[in-house]
Parts: structure tokens; sequence; C-alpha cells
């Protein structure tokens, strides 16, 4: 009998068979970047924990974290924008924008480990830093949707929001202050009874409580910006400037909320009917690399590898949701 | 549009399964074939699964099934789900309490001469939630049954257990010292099906609100 030799909680080994599905998918991914210009960079997988929370205090909340022979503590990171802004203002910090970069590289975070949700995952995504508004997000979206084509998944759809509507809604009905936390955590948590709780509590005019309880429920084509009226000029903005393929692709979501925070602007998911949980996702980040000392707009996403296989291997054996 | 549109729902077996087949005939959805067979699972035609309140939340989680229907206590208890919570379907009613045996308050009794308090509870998050918010100090020992024989015997001071009416309580000489979270029935979906199934999801919620009286 064999001793057991566990890995940690949430990590484990892939081997050749799975190895070989994984460089196909990841392959692909990177000659969609190449062709596009996106510049591929490896960043150490461990930072100092400062940077890591200058640039989101969520990220303050890894999964590991460890000191060094001077006592400063360090912790994998828990995704690849931060270190790629902190690259930007670093070692970029004369270059001229626009700057196009792209990684497959793995992250770290303390999830519960399950089926696509490693707590050591493998990240395929790009930074796009000095391309503001929507002319930036419209490119982000087309390079994630030729890089989904590329790996050959045919069913997925882009969940398309705005991290800034909804608080612009609360600014609109001056919600206070600690209601609107309250509220942002019912969204975050996709509780729409507590949510309902929250705006009742509010006692507001019917028209603010209707709105402010119907928006973020709305998802579907362009119609469903209607709701919001002058809130999701963004969204059409965007809408515009997408190529037809891509335009196709993209299902609007005025209640999409990230669990990131340093998202300004739009923010997307992406969806495959083979799989319960997003394959990734991204967004607008116009104010992280001016806390890096670089005050440039950018916007980007993240892909991850594990549940394009799963998807991509659903796909082919035709299950879905 | 009738029926369940298309979406695979999770029908809790237990206490809410009645109530909820019972909404299910108000919006159309044939239920006698579940009614009529406690041991099949699967029901492909409307769409209906059966299981466990506790393994609707999993279920959906997973895309397994689309939507779901289980307790508020069920939510909490597994708060990390990744699920849409979309409607309190307001049946089932039950509490979330801290319980002891009549008489002096043991659990009170155990903190200040032992300094910690011994629960028994199915719901070992809530409780342990519950003392930390408290600032008490508790071993929690989860049990998988029958909560109300552990005061009984010694295994714990107290414990914490959903009560709808108080009987099992009462005729266990048991009495309500502190209530946690009162809970009903909720509608679950799962994130993905939420987005890509929309069309058919908002007009179920819409038509299970209309059945409830509710515009």
């Amino acid at each position: 009998m064999s001793t057991i030799h566990p890995t940690p909680s949430g990590t484990r080994d892939v081997l050749p068979d799975e190895m070989r599905e994984v460089h196909a998918i990841v392959e692909s991914v990177r000659e969609v970047f190449d062709a596009r210009g996106y510049g591929e960079v490896r960043t150490p997988a461990l930072e100092y924990e400062q940077v890591l929370t200058r640039g989101d205090p969520a990220a303050a909340d890894p999964a590991y974290k460890l000191f060094d022979e001077q006592g400063n503590v360090l912790v994998l990171r828990s995704d690849m924008t931060i270190p790629i802004a902190r690259v930007v203002s670093t070692r970029y910090a004369t270059v001229s924008p626009p700057l196009r970069f792209c990684y497959v590289a793995h992250a770290y975070r303390s999830v519960r480990p399950q089926r696509g949700q490693d707590r050591e995952m493998l990240q395929a995504g790009i930074e796009l830093v000095g391309v503001p508004e929507q002319a930036g997000t419209a490119e982000a979206l087309t390079v994630l949707c030729e890089a989904l084509d590329a790996i050959g998944l045919a069913g997925y759809r882009v969940g398309l929001g705005d991290a800034s509507l909804y608080p612009a809604l609360l600014d609109t009905y001056a919600v206070p202050v600690p209601a609107r936390g309250r509220i942002m955590h019912e969204l975050q948590t996709r509780d729409f009874v507590g949510l309902e709780r929250e705006v009742d509590g509010l006692r507001l005019a019917a028209e603010a409580t209707e709105a402010l309880l119907s928006v973020p429920q709305r998802r579907g084509g362009v119609e469903a910006l209607d709701a919001a009226g002058p809130a999701a000029d963004g969204l059409r903005a965007v809408f515009a400037a997408l190529p037809s393929p891509v335009a196709e692709r993209v299902i609007f979501d005025l209640g999409l909320a990230r669990s990131l925070g340093y998202y300004t602007g739009a923010v997307f998911e992406v969806y495959d009917a083979a799989l319960g949980a997003p394959l990734g996702g991204g967004g607008r980040y116009d104010e992280l690399l001016g806390r890096f000392g670089r005050d440039l707009p950018a916007a980007g996403w993240a892909l991850n590898v594990e549940r394009l296989h799963i998807a991509l291997v659903g796909e082919r054996r035709g299950e879905r949701l | 549009m009738s029926g369940l549109g298309g979406l695979t729902l999770a029908v809790p077996r237990g206490a809410m399964l009645g109530d909820t087949l019972d909404l299910l005939d108000r919006l159309g959805v044939d239920t006698t074939e579940v009614r009529a067979n406690d041991r099949k699972l699967l029901f492909e035609e409307p769409g209906i699964v059966t299981m466990r309140p506790s393994d609707v939340a999993t279920y959906v989680e997973a895309g397994a099934a689309d939507i779901g229907v289980t307790g508020k206590d069920v939510l909490a208890e597994q708060s990390e789900r990744a699920v849409y919570e979309l409607l309190d379907l307001r049946f089932g009613p039950c509490v979330m309490v801290v319980a002891t045996t009549a008489g002096e308050d043991r659990l009170a009794e155990a903190l200040r001469r032992l300094g910690v308090m011994r629960v028994a509870t199915k719901y070992p998050r809530i409780a342990a939630r519950h003392f930390e918010r408290t600032g008490r100090q508790a071993e929690i020992v989860e049990v998988k049954g029958s909560v109300e024989l552990a005061p009984l015997t010694g295994l714990a001071e107290g414990i914490v257990d959903l009560t709808a009416t108080g009987t099992t309580l009462r005729e266990n000489g048991l009495v309500v010292r502190e209530e946690i979270l009162a809970s009903t029935a909720r509608l679950i979906a799962n994130p993905v099906a939420h987005k890509l199934r929309a069309a058919a999801l908002d007009d179920l919620v819409a038509r299970m609100r209309e059945a409830l009286g509710r515009a």
C-alpha cells in the first residue's frame, strides 16, 4: 500500500492527457493575442502585500500569505491586473500609451474548491492601457470574443453591465450612505429578496422604489437599457462601437456586479450553457493605474482556462443548462 | 407562457413539498406525477427534480437545476453558494432559535463557570456566526438529526435548531432562549441560467408573484 501525500486544498496535479488539451486552448488564445498586438508578460507569483492592497483593499484577503527573511509580508497574487498596473507605472513610466499586454498565468484565491474553481487557477487575459471609454472597452470585448471563437466555443454569451450605473441611480434618488452599503452588498451577493427589503425600508417615492428594484434585474438585448435612461449612455456607446459578431454575443445585464472593487465602468462576464459558472470576466478600471502613479484609463479581462476546458468538453458532448 | 418554460426546477421534499406543488399547480404545471410518486426523483416533463431541501442550493449552484425552492435557513447555512435569491415565497415559515431545557439557563451557566458553552446543531455555520457576533465562546457540536436529544443527555447545554410551531421543543421539555433568524421558502436561480434563460425565468417569477397575490 502506498502512503498518501496530498496536495494543498484547492490545488491539483495536471497529467499529460489533460495538459495536451489545456495547451491546445492556451495556444489558440495566444495566437489571437499575438495577432492583435498584445505582448505577453510574466510577473512574480509573489508580490508585496502593500502593492496588492494599493490596487484593491480586497486583494488583501488572499489565499496565501508568507514572510520573507526581512519580515516583509508577501502574498500570492489574486489576479494579474494589479501586477500589470505595477509594471506599467514602473517599467513603462515614460512610454506613451496605448500599451497592450497579455498573460497566461496562475492566480491564487481563497475560494471553496470545487470543479472549475481551484485555489490555484490558470488565467489567460489581456490588459489594454491608455485607450479610454467605448473604444477601449469595444477592443477588449472584440479580442475576448476572438479568443473564445479561436478556442472553438460555439454557444458562449457575454453579459455586459456597468459598475457605475447602480451607484449613479442611488445618487439620483439621494440614498443615504449606510443604506447604500447594505444595498450594494445585497446586489453583490445576488440577493434580490434582501434588495427589496432594503429598498422598501428607505420609504422612497413609488417611482424611485420601482427603479431601484427593477433596473438591476434587467437583462436582455439593447432595449434592456431603456429602463436606466441616461445612466446607460456609456453602455449604448460601447454597443454602438462593437462589430456585429461581438454585438450578437452580448446580453446586457444592468445588475452585473463583479466582486473585485477596482472596476469603474463597463463590466462583463462570459457564460456558456455547458457550465453553471462564468468562464471569466473583466471590465474598465480607469482609476487603478493612477493609484500606482500613472493616471491612465484601462480595461482588461481574464478567462479561467480550466473552465474553458470544462465548457469545451461539455459543448462537444452536447450538454447544456 | 405556461409550465416552467423549459427550465429545470429543484423541488424540496419534506415540509415545503406540498406548498411548492400547490404553487406550481396555480401556474398550470402538472404535478400529478410528482404527487403520486414519492420514490421517483426526476420528472422530465414538466422538468422537476426532487431532493432534500439542503441539497437544492448545491444542484442550482452547479447548474444541474436552473432554479430551485429552498428555505432561507439553507441559504444562510450555505451562504458561500453562488446563486441568485429571486423571490420570497412566504410559505414554510420557521425560526432558527437557541433553546435549552426549561428552568435555569444551562448555556449561561456553562459560559459563566466554564468559559465555553456546548451547542448541538445541524446548522454549524449559522450557530458559530451567531455566537461570534454576540461575543460568546461556544463549542459547536454537529449532529445530523434529533437535535433535541443533545441537552437531555448532556451532550450539550443547548441547541440551535429550526422550529415552526415549537411542538417538538415543548414535547422534549425545551424552551426558546433566543431567536436568530426567521426563514421562509425562497426561489433561487443558477447565475448562468439567470442570464442565458432570462426571458423564461423572468416570466416564471412574474407568474409566481401573481399567484402569490403580489404585483
